[in-house]
């Protein structure tokens, strides 16, 4: 997303600052929407802090609402499970240490893991893996508060196009990382399976699947490979060179 | 009953977030599952943004959403600034709603 420039970090603040923004505007119809299902007033306020995901929030309160607080355990857990394999990824990011492991991992989000991933240097991932991180859990944090306190008055995220807002930010975030041919694939693979399942089964599951767009690369390569073991070289060799196809029997797919 | 359900969700949400981070060391990874960390999470993040943008519950978001996305999107992929990118797929769909289409 952001070209190297002369002032990288202000860019840097000027994307944080949006997105916080926004978080405050979805923060605040969360903490609106609590109360009005007529929940107590510290749900909101201990949830955004404790739980710190605004799809499970979201999910959850409205399961509570409707008397089902176990579905809304593990819906919510469904929902959150991505976070397994986004930690895999920001783990080197977050550090070694432990004090960085235990705060970092409270403040992994989507997005935040998305602005990560869309920085190379490591010392620039890790700046930004921290100050979206705690700008999104601060704004987040302050939006619920002000829907509690607003209440109705709060507005509606669709009327202001807030729900167009996210999707599109996070394509902004990992557009850079499509130009990789073996991404791009994965990932429109991934989006695809994660849309033709999402009426079929519960939130959370189909964009889990969504990994299943790994094969799409990894299966055919395989195959690639032994195709160009018989002699074809030229016609199936896609990036790596002959010596490492055979590593592919180590794929998960 | 509430809070244990909060209470539950928060904890099973930071074990899943540190897991994944605690996990990576014990893993010994060949250079090319290496390289899938970061495609399965750039799979995860498309498939998140694109079911957002299309999808509400079970059935399809309409039109103002998705049109918004769009025109997100392209932006982005002119290489407009992130700012630029978001304001305009929310001003987008927020228009279109104000002008009746949903």
């Amino acid at each position: 997303m952001r070209t190297p420039s002369r002032t990288p970090d202000r860019a840097l603040l000027r994307d944080a600052a949006a997105i916080a923004a926004a978080m405050v505007a979805v923060g605040a119809s969360f903490g609106a929407i609590t109360i009005a299902y007529g929940l107590p007033t510290w749900v909101p306020f201990l949830m955004s802090a404790a739980v710190f995901a605004g799809g499970a929030q979201f999910l959850a309160v409205g399961l509570i609402a409707a008397g089902n607080p176990l579905a809304a355990v593990l819906a919510g857990l469904l929902l959150n499970a991505r976070h397994l394999p986004f930690g895999l990824a920001v783990s080197a990011t977050v550090g070694p240490r432990w004090r960085d492991r235990l705060i970092g991992s409270h403040l992994m989000t989507d997005e935040v893991v998305a602005f990560t991933l869309a920085e190379e240097d490591p010392s620039r991932r890790r700046r930004t893996y921290w100050l979206i991180g705690i700008t999104l859990f601060t704004s987040w944090n302050l939006g619920s508060a002000l829907g509690v306190w607003l209440g109705g008055a709060a507005g509606d995220p669709a009327a202001l196009g807030l729900d167009a807002a996210f999707p599109a930010g996070l394509i902004a975030l990992i557009l850079p990382s499509l130009r990789d041919r073996d991404t791009r694939v994965v990932a429109l693979v991934g989006a695809a399976v994660a849309v033709a399942l999402t009426p079929v089964l519960p939130a959370g599951l189909p964009v889990l699947f969504a990994l299943l767009g790994l094969c799409a690369v990894f299966l055919p390569r395989r195959r690639a490979g032994q195709v160009a073991e018989a002699g074809q070289v030229a016609e199936a060799g896609p990036v790596t060179g002959a010596g490492r196809r055979v590593e592919t029997e180590e794929a998960p797919c | 009953m509430l809070i244990a359900a909060i209470l539950t969700l928060a904890v099973g949400t930071y074990t899943m977030r540190l897991s994944g981070v605690l996990l990576r060391d014990r893993l010994e990874l060949s250079d090319r599952l290496q390289r899938l960390l970061p495609m399965a999470a750039a799979s995860l993040l498309a498939a998140l943004a694109t079911t957002a943008a299309l999808m509400e519950g079970a059935s399809f978001a309409g039109v103002a959403r998705p049109a918004g996305v769009v025109v997100g999107a392209l932006l982005a992929w002119r290489r407009a600034p992130f700012v630029v990118v978001v304001l305009a797929a929310a001003a987008t769909a927020a228009l279109l709603r104000l002008a009746g289409v949903e």
